[in-house]
C-alpha cells in the first residue's frame, strides 16, 4: 500500500520508481509528491505549499457548501465575430478545448451558499484556453455582476488567465469595459465584490473586473501583472527583480488587501462577507 | 533599403516631381504650373487608388506613420483655447496623457489624449506614446474634474500600448486601467473617443470607453498588436501582416462589428500629408456627436452608454436559457 510506505517515509523519488498518474512534480519546489495528499491538500504541495493550478469545478466544490450550487447560463458558448483562423479555425479550436476541459469556456458562473451565505460566485479555469476572456466570459461575468445587483448578493470572482482571446479581437477587448461597467453598477449599488486572483492573473483580467474588487485576495505566489515578463524583460532589456508580479510583490505595492492560503480561503471568505453586507435595497439599487 | 512605407513610394515619387518643378520654376522663371497641374492631379488619382485598396498591414503603418497628426496637432488645430493641466497629484506628470480643458468648435470640454512625440526630445519625455499608470490616474483625475463642472470629454487615441516596464506593475499598470474603465462607463458626461492613430489594446481601453467611438480611416484598433499575435499564435513574427488581417483592426471592420460608430475620412494620401486639414475633418465630427450627446438627459446618456458597452459580444445560448 502506497500510502503506508508514505506514512513509513519511503517517498518513491526515483522518477524510474514513480508509477504513472500516482505522484507529481511539484513546480514549486521540484519536488516529486504523492499526487493524493497534495488533492487533500486542495491541490497544494505538502513540501513548499506551491498553489497548483485548479479547475473551475473543483474550486466551486471547494467554496461552496454540498448541494447549494445552481449554475448559472451553463450552456452559453463562444460564436465567431471575425471568422478568425491560426493553425485552425477557432470554432475548430472552442471545440477541442471543450473536449478536453468538459467546460463549455472558461468560467463557470452561479449561485450558492459559501459557509450559510448567498453567494453568487464566479471561477474562471486556465485549462480552458488559457482562462482567455471572449464574448463568453465577458458576458457570464457582467450577467453574474448583474444578478448579484439584482438579488443583493455579495458577488466573488476566482480569476485565472493570460487576458483577452485574441481569436475575438476587439470584441474580447471591449469585454474588459462591458465587465467594469456591470462592476460599476454593482458598486454604485453597494453590493460588495471580492476579487480572488490566483496564477496566472494578467493583461486584460487584471486590467479591467479583476483589479475592481471591493477587496482583493489572491493566493499566495500567484503571478498577477498587466504585462507577461517576458515582454518586459523584452522592451526594458533588463532583469526583473526577484518575485517580480507575485502575489508577495503586489502586497508590497499597496495592489491587494490580503494573501490567503487556499486551505483557508473559504473561512476567510466568509469572515470578510460578515463585514461587508449589501446595503439595503432602498438604498442606491435604482436603474 | 525596404521601409514600413514602400507602398507609398509612387507618391512620393510624384510628389518629388512637383516640387522639383516648382523649385526649377522659382529659379528659372519658367512657367511650369499646367505640368504641375496634370502631376497633382495624377497624384490626387493615384493616390486615391492606392488607398482604395490598402492592406491592414499597411493602415497600421499609416497609423504608425512618423509624420501623423497628434494629439498636439488637434488641440492646436481643431480647438480655439487650450489650457493645459498636468499631474496626477499622486505621483508625477505623465506625458505620454496630455489633458486640457479647450474650446472644441465652441464647445467648452476636456481633452485627454495620449501623445507620442514629435522629435527625439518629445519622443522620450511622452515615452513614445506609451503611459505609466500615473498618466491613467492623471486623466481619470481629470475625467472627474470635468464631471463636477458638467463638461463634455473628447479623448483622442493613440498609444502602441500601456509601457511594459518594472515601475509601470510596481505602480499597478493594471489597477489604473481597470479603474480608468469602471470610472468613465458611468461618468456622468458625455464622452467622444476618437482613435487617431494606433489604439493598442488595454493601454487605449484606458482613456477608450465612452458613449461615441470614432476611428480615422486609417488608424487601428487591436486586442495586441499584430507582432505580438503573430509571435504567439503562429511563433512566427514575420506572420504579422496576415494577424493584422485576422485580427479585424481596421475602422471598417469594427464598424460592421457594431463596435465604431463612425469612420472619420482622411484627407487624399492620408492624414500625414495634410494635418491641418485633418483636423477640421475630425473637429466637425466629433464636435456633431457632442451636440447630440449634450442635448440628451443624463440618464438617458448613461442608460445608453451602459446597454451599448453591454451588448458587445457574440455567444451562442439554446434558447430560454435564463437562470
Amino acid at each position: 500500500m502506497v500510502l503506508d510506505r508514505l506514512r513509513r517515509g519511503a517517498f518513491a523519488r526515483d522518477p524510474k520508481k514513480i508509477p504513472d498518474g500516482l505522484w507529481e512534480k511539484c513546480p514549486g519546489c521540484q519536488k516529486t509528491v504523492f499526487k493524493r495528499l497534495v488533492e487533500e491538500r486542495l491541490d497544494t504541495c505538502p513540501e513548499c505549499n506551491y498553489h497548483f493550478k485548479m479547475g473551475a469545478r473543483r474550486r466551486i466544490a471547494t467554496l461552496i457548501d454540498d448541494g447549494t450550487w445552481q449554475e448559472w447560463d451553463a450552456e452559453m458558448s463562444s460564436a465567431d465575430p471575425l471568422g478568425f483562423v491560426d493553425s485552425r479555425p477557432y470554432p475548430e479550436r472552442i471545440a477541442q478545448q471543450q473536449a478536453k476541459t468538459g467546460l463549455k469556456d472558461a468560467v463557470l458562473t452561479g449561485r450558492g451558499r459559501l459557509s450559510g451565505i448567498d453567494v453568487a460566485l464566479g471561477v474562471m479555469d486556465f485549462n480552458f484556453n488559457g482562462g482567455s476572456m471572449g464574448s463568453v466570459v465577458g458576458e457570464k461575468i457582467a450577467r453574474l455582476f448583474e444578478r448579484a445587483r439584482e438579488l443583493r448578493i455579495p458577488a466573488i470572482v476566482v480569476s485565472a488567465s493570460g487576458g483577452a482571446r485574441m481569436q475575438e479581437g476587439v470584441v474580447s477587448l471591449m469585454q474588459m469595459a462591458k465587465t467594469s461597467a456591470a462592476a460599476a453598477r454593482l458598486r454604485e449599488a453597494r453590493v460588495p465584490f471580492i476579487s480572488v486572483l490566483t496564477n496566472p492573473t494578467m493583461a486584460g483580467v487584471m486590467a479591467s473586473f479583476a483589479s475592481l474588487g471591493d477587496i482583493i485576495v489572491a493566493e499566495p505566489k500567484a503571478m498577477i501583472g498587466f504585462t507577461g515578463a517576458r515582454v518586459i524583460q523584452e522592451t526594458i532589456k533588463q532583469e526583473l527583480p526577484e518575485g517580480f508580479q507575485t502575489s508577495e510583490f503586489l502586497l508590497a505595492h499597496g495592489q491587494i488587501d490580503l494573501i490567503v492560503a487556499r486551505q483557508d480561503l473559504k473561512a476567510e471568505l466568509a469572515r470578510l462577507l460578515a463585514y461587508l453586507k449589501p446595503a439595503p435595497s432602498a438604498r442606491g439599487a435604482h436603474a | 533599403m525596404s521601409t514600413p512605407f514602400d507602398f507609398l513610394e509612387p507618391l512620393s515619387r510624384l510628389q518629388d516631381k512637383i516640387d522639383e518643378l516648382r523649385q526649377l520654376s522659382e529659379t528659372s522663371g519658367v512657367d511650369v504650373s499646367r505640368e504641375v497641374a496634370s502631376l497633382e492631379a495624377k497624384l490626387t488619382a493615384e493616390s486615391e487608388r492606392l488607398f482604395a485598396s490598402l492592406t491592414p498591414w499597411q493602415r497600421v503603418q499609416l497609423a504608425r506613420h512618423p509624420l501623423r497628426p497628434q494629439t498636439s496637432d488637434y488641440l492646436a488645430h481643431a480647438c480655439q483655447e487650450v489650457v493645459p493641466l498636468a499631474g496626477d497629484r499622486l505621483f508625477g506628470n505623465d506625458e505620454a496623457i496630455v489633458c486640457a480643458l479647450a474650446t472644441w468648435d465652441g464647445i467648452r470640454c476636456l481633452v485627454v489624449g495620449q501623445q507620442k512625440g514629435k522629435d527625439v526630445h518629445e519622443r522620450r519625455r511622452c515615452n513614445f506614446g506609451m503611459p505609466h499608470p500615473e498618466g491613467y490616474r492623471k486623466a481619470l483625475l481629470k475625467m472627474r474634474l470635468a464631471e463636477r463642472f458638467a463638461l463634455p470629454v473628447v479623448c483622442l487615441i493613440n498609444t502602441p500600448g500601456a509601457f511594459p516596464g518594472i515601475e509601470a506593475e510596481e505602480r499597478g499598470q493594471s489597477i489604473a486601467i481597470a479603474e480608468n474603465i469602471r470610472e468613465m462607463a458611468a461618468l456622468r458626461v458625455p464622452i467622444v473617443v476618437a482613435v487617431i492613430g494606433e489604439g493598442g489594446s488595454g493601454g487605449a481601453l484606458g482613456i477608450g470607453v465612452g458613449d461615441r467611438l470614432l476611428m480615422l480611416q486609417n488608424s487601428y484598433f487591436s486586442v495586441i498588436s499584430p507582432e505580438g499575435c503573430a509571435a504567439i499564435l503562429w511563433k512566427d513574427g514575420a506572420m504579422r501582416e496576415v494577424a493584422a488581417e485576422r485580427l479585424g483592426l481596421t475602422a471598417e471592420v469594427l464598424q460592421r462589428l457594431g463596435i465604431v460608430d463612425e469612420v472619420v475620412p482622411e484627407p487624399p494620401g492620408g492624414a500625414h500629408r495634410r494635418p491641418q486639414a485633418m483636423a477640421e475633418i475630425l473637429r466637425a465630427a466629433v464636435a456633431r456627436h457632442l451636440r447630440e450627446l449634450l442635448a440628451l438627459p443624463l440618464d438617458a446618456l448613461l442608460e445608453r452608454r451602459y446597454r451599448k458597452l453591454r451588448a458587445i459580444g457574440s455567444v451562442i445560448e439554446p434558447p430560454a436559457a435564463s437562470a
